[in-house]
């Protein structure tokens, strides 16, 4: 049980980091709840969809399936953290300013509420598929009998939600002009880490060359096995040995994403001060 | 910034130009049991090497290493690609981690 429940964790903390900061991030958004709970659902289900056809996507793409998956899910998210990221840029300020009160155009124009679904579902399919295959692996190893599967099921996915949630908390007592500011370079983070891990998986596939297997190795300060380092891996993309792809595929988010980023929010604050509302 | 960042790119192609070239290694490991058959595996250092990874178990499996920064599923009966490498010589531990238990490792010489 405890095994099982073990796996299942560090499984839905991923997820559950992700889709915590997310809403964070989106704070003061109407709706977002429900694109977020959306998104949840469409990557459960999408996780045992995956999971009954893994050895067919294995097999697809010259064996590639998998890491061409992977990837593709994962740079999804990066694009969709980018577009929620350049939009909070421009609207963060209205928000956080007229918590309640929104302007016309957060209220009727677009908003990146797909952009929080895809996300949510992207973060929990990516971990979701495998967490379905171990726990139906062991189900069919009948190792004990269901009952301490299902609790270590449990437990497993309860330990990761009050994680997610205890991040969130945490994130809603930063004072709301400075929140966004924060959730802002959580995002960026996010979303070049996720870049480099897609990165990882076509280096795997040989899609991509490595350029440099290992070009570092900081295990001896932070191992990325250990619960910090696992932690600093999804949230910030930490790799204690990167491939130089995967160097390369995080400073390139960073740079595409974070100087639009910057330019808005400088623009929007000039356009502030010109005219004090 | 930008000038930074592709100057780093460029020195980062730089660095790893001449193992790109290198390529052609491969090797076989089998899943069995939930044990890895070899349990300690021997490939060329410096050298891309193809990795076939059969599992031999009717149960998924996923073979996962931090050290050659690899994972991937195994569907039960299914033999799968995983490319590694080139790799500095030394032991890089590998594991199933569906069942944490389940180790070996790779020399690379």
């Amino acid at each position: 049980m405890l095994a099982v429940a073990l796996i299942v964790f560090r499984e839905t903390l991923e997820a559950a980091l992700i889709a915590s900061i997310v809403l964070a991030a989106s704070l003061g958004i109407p709706h977002r709840h429900r694109w977020v709970a959306t998104g949840v659902a469409a990557g459960v289900l999408g996780s045992g969809v995956v999971a009954v056809f893994a050895a067919g996507i294995e097999a697809a793409f010259a064996g590639s399936g998998q890491e061409l998956l992977n990837a593709g899910i994962l740079w999804l998210a990066v694009v969709m953290l980018g577009w929620h990221s350049i939009w909070m840029a421009r609207h963060g300020r209205e928000l956080a300013a007229h918590a309640g009160i929104l302007g016309r155009e957060v209220a009727t124009g677009t908003r990146p509420l797909a952009a929080l679904a895809v996300i949510t579902a992207a973060a929990v399919l990516r971990e979701g598929s495998e967490t379905v295959l171990f726990v139906f692996g062991i189900a069919a190893s009948a190792q004990g009998g269901a009952a301490p599967l299902v609790a270590g099921v449990f437990i497993g996915v309860a330990g990761g939600v009050v994680a997610g949630v205890l991040l969130y908390l945490g994130l809603l007592r930063i004072p709301l002009h400075r929140l966004f500011a924060v959730t802002g370079w959580m995002v960026l983070l996010l979303a070049a880490g996720l870049a480099a891990q897609g990165a990882g998986f076509l280096v795997q596939a040989d899609l991509l060359p490595a350029l440099g297997d290992q070009l570092w190795n900081t295990t001896w300060l932070l191992s990325e096995e250990s619960v910090p380092g696992r932690i600093l891996h999804t949230l910030v993309g930490y790799v204690a040995r990167p491939a130089g792809m995967q160097v390369i595929a995080y400073v390139a988010t960073l740079i595409v994403i974070g100087l639009p980023m910057r330019a808005i929010s400088r623009a929007g604050r000039v356009k502030a001060v010109a005219q004090p509302l | 910034m930008t000038r930074t960042a592709l100057v780093f790119i460029l020195l980062l192609a730089g660095i790893s130009g001449p193992t790109l070239a290198q390529s052609g290694g491969s090797a076989t490991l089998v899943v069995r049991d939930h044990r890895f058959e070899p349990a300690e595996l021997t490939v060329p250092a410096g050298q891309k090497i193809e990795l076939q990874v059969t599992n031999a178990d009717s149960t998924p499996a996923e073979f996962e290493s931090g050290e050659l920064r690899r994972e991937k599923l195994l569907p039960p009966g299914k033999t799968v690609t995983i490319y590694v490498g080139p790799l500095r010589p030394g032991q890089y531990e590998f594991f199933d981690d569906f069942h944490p238990s389940t180790r070996g490792h790779l020399v690379a010489r």
